[in-house]
């Protein structure tokens, strides 16, 4: 890992400012993602994740705003950058791939509308040659007969389809940074391995870093290099992707992990963990997880700091886990 | 199949949805516009026993039928063609009170916790409302037989005087769940009961179903997308795709010997799974036909590698390939 990071995000804090007080959103997160990685970003509903996909493309509406902290891209931090300047990154160094493909697509405009409309409002080419563009990043896509999508409406197409054209209109500016938030979760199982297939690929290609987020943790360990959980606003621990799912340090890594049904344990009962997760309305300072944890200790009442247990693993827990060998 | 009577069985269960021409269409077909109704066939001539104290996991991509059929099972949807069976009855023959008591008898879990309570009814009177007018409870018990179904589904009983909006995901499928359970069912139908939870939350409410199944007998047609959760829990698996079922094998065998259908492979390859290892992803080639204009033959031969030419004429049938294994695939003839 030679490469400085395409991505690096230090500390950042979007708070929401309601009338029922502070919503700590995202609460001091950090993590780098370098030129062709996938971070899978793990969280459930709730946990902020979203919100820092957000963050990161300026994209928090009030009474949300970035409190603190920077979003380094490339070595520039975005979150000082102005809305103009923002624009020109959006959609062209960095793409968003959404849940619903169909909030990206403009439900009354043909596809190869909106693909050249794309292509041209970040460089200055002939209609020919963004539709070339089009076409080109369709079949990388991997839909069959680019041309004849080219033509339809995204009403014509398939829940799949449509995704794949979204995912399409993200790399047709061969962006260096990728946020894919949710992208498979509304797709059946055979459509999902397909999609999964072509980011993956696409990727490696075209040395694309993405962020991936996701509440399905099977998804993310076969898609993922590296691995961020987040719970209530907060990374609770990192590491690569065959760490964490093999060796998971964190009590809530280890209750999740746990809560996923897998083959060799049919019929048992799963380990679930207690409770819901908390509002994030005027949280404390300590743990979140301690009210839901069964090896919560009197100190986790303050602010718990990270371990760093090896180099690129860290994780947010006061209590000296030993990592044992597999 | 199993030597345990059925408690519901399904013969020959078909549905379809048929669009019918508004006047402009009528009249454009009656000059020669070539305009047709569509028929959806939804579920296609479906056989199925399910045995008293069986967990039976239906599978299935989204349009497959699985959730038609699980409606037409517990008696929210009538069938086009077929009969349900209830203990060896014929339902649509029920009239009175066994027709009654086969009703209350099978009750159904829904996908949505959020759409499928009454917002302007409090817990006690989504639970009690229906024990109350069955006569399984009088005035004067109602509050003590609410109580006990909310603890049984690990709800605190100082809920009861609450709506639905204040309780979050998982209490809102646990009370779908204790509504099902006040009329004291036999048979329970879960519709992706559990797929808008967060997995820890799904943890719990699969350990409450197994917890359930233990203490009221209670026997299940689990209907899910997702093949992990289904094979945690059911004894025997379903595999339908586009309106038929294409496999039906008990789990271990599905797990230990793999599935035998050419979809119920895919499916199951494409199953994200925990795994230590990065893997590559070989999807199948395709996208899910319409069920407006299925394939000819086997439904599944345009996306399948090792169709010939059978496939795209006949459709298989569905055959016993070992002892409580059917799959319908014309390949097991060749093997």
């Amino acid at each position: 890992m030679t490469h400085s990071p395409t991505l690096s995000v230090e500390n950042l804090k979007t708070h929401f400012f309601t009338r029922a007080g502070v919503v700590k959103a995202v609460d001091g997160v950090s993590f780098d993602v370098r030129p062709g990685e996938i971070l899978g970003l793990v969280g459930e509903s709730g946990s902020g994740k979203s919100i820092t996909g957000f963050s990161i493309l300026g994209l928090v509406d009030p009474p949300g705003r970035i409190v603190s902290g920077a979003v380094r891209f490339k070595d520039e931090d975005i979150t000082k950058l102005d809305e103009d300047s923002l624009r020109g990154l959006r959609g062209n160094r960095i793409a968003m791939i959404f849940q619903d493909p169909m909030m990206t697509l403009n439900p009354v405009l043909r596809i190869d509308t909106q693909m050249v409309e794309t292509v041209q409002a970040h460089a200055r080419v002939s209609n020919g040659e963004a539709l070339e563009r089009a076409r080109e990043a369709l079949s990388l896509v991997g839909i069959p007969a680019p041309e004849r999508r080219l033509k339809a409406y995204p009403h014509e197409l398939s829940g799949g389809m449509r995704q794949r054209v979204a995912i399409a209109i993200a790399f047709i500016n061969k962006p260096d940074l990728v946020i894919a938030d949710e992208p498979t979760t509304a797709l059946d199982v055979t459509i999902q391995a397909q999609i999964l297939h072509e980011a993956q690929e696409l990727c490696r290609k075209t040395g694309t870093a993405m962020l991936w987020i996701t509440h399905d943790l099977a998804v993310i360990s076969a898609l993922a290099d590296r691995i961020a959980v987040m719970y209530a606003g907060r990374i609770v621990e990192t590491g690569t992707a065959d760490e964490v799912i093999a060796r998971p340090l964190h009590p809530y890594t280890q209750g999740l992990l746990g809560s996923v049904p897998t083959r060799n344990q049919r019929g048992t009962r799963l380990t679930q963990i207690p409770g819901m997760t908390p509002s994030l309305l005027n949280l404390g300072r300590g743990c979140a997880f301690a009210a839901r944890c069964s090896k919560v200790l009197p100190a986790c009442a303050d602010e718990p700091a990270v371990a760093e247990p090896s180099p690129g693993r860290q994780v947010r827990c006061i209590r000296p886990l030993v990592e044992v060998p597999a | 199949m199993s030597a345990a009577p059925a408690v519901i069985e399904a013969r020959g269960l078909s549905k379809r949805f048929v669009k019918r021409l508004d006047l402009a269409g009528k009249i454009a077909a009656r000059l020669g516009s070539g305009q047709v109704e569509e028929t959806v066939h939804a579920v296609d001539s479906v056989d199925l026993a399910i045995a008293k104290g069986e967990v039976v996991g239906l599978v299935g991509e989204s349009g497959c039928g699985k959730s038609t059929l699980g409606r037409m099972i517990a008696g929210l949807l009538p069938a086009t063609e077929g009969q349900v069976l209830f203990k060896g009855q014929d339902r649509a023959t029920l009239d009175g009170r066994s027709a009654l008591a086969a009703r209350l008898a099978v009750q159904m879990i829904f996908q949505d916790p959020y759409a499928s309570l009454n917002p302007r009814a409090r817990v006690e009177a989504i639970v009690g409302e229906a024990p109350l007018v069955h006569g399984l409870t009088t005035a004067g018990d109602l509050p003590a037989y609410v109580d006990a179904m909310l603890a049984r589904v690990g709800l605190a009983p100082e809920f009861k005087r609450r709506y639905p909006h204040q309780f979050s995901g998982g209490q809102r499928s646990r009370i779908g769940i204790a509504r099902a359970l006040a009329v004291k069912p036999e048979f329970l139908v879960c519709d992706e009961a559990i797929a808008a939870l967060d997995v820890s939350i799904q943890a719990q409410v699969i350990n409450l179903f197994m917890d359930l199944r233990r203490d009221f007998d209670l026997t299940y047609l689990f209907i899910s997308h997702d093949l992990g959760v289904v094979q945690h829990i059911a004894d025997r698996i379903i595999i339908m795709y586009l309106g038929r079922i294409v496999e039906m094998a008990p789990t271990v065998a599905l797990i230990e010997q793999g599935p035998n259908h050419p979809y119920a492979q895919a499916l199951l390859a494409e199953v994200p799974r925990l795994g230590r290892e990065k893997r590559k992803f070989a999807p199948i080639k395709g996208e899910i036909p319409s069920p407006l204009d299925p394939p000819p033959g086997c439904h599944f031969h345009p996306r399948c590698p090792h169709a010939t030419e059978r496939c795209r004429i006949e459709a298989p049938a569905l055959r016993e390939i070992a002892p409580g294994r059917l799959s319908a695939c014309h390949l097991n003839d060749i093997r």
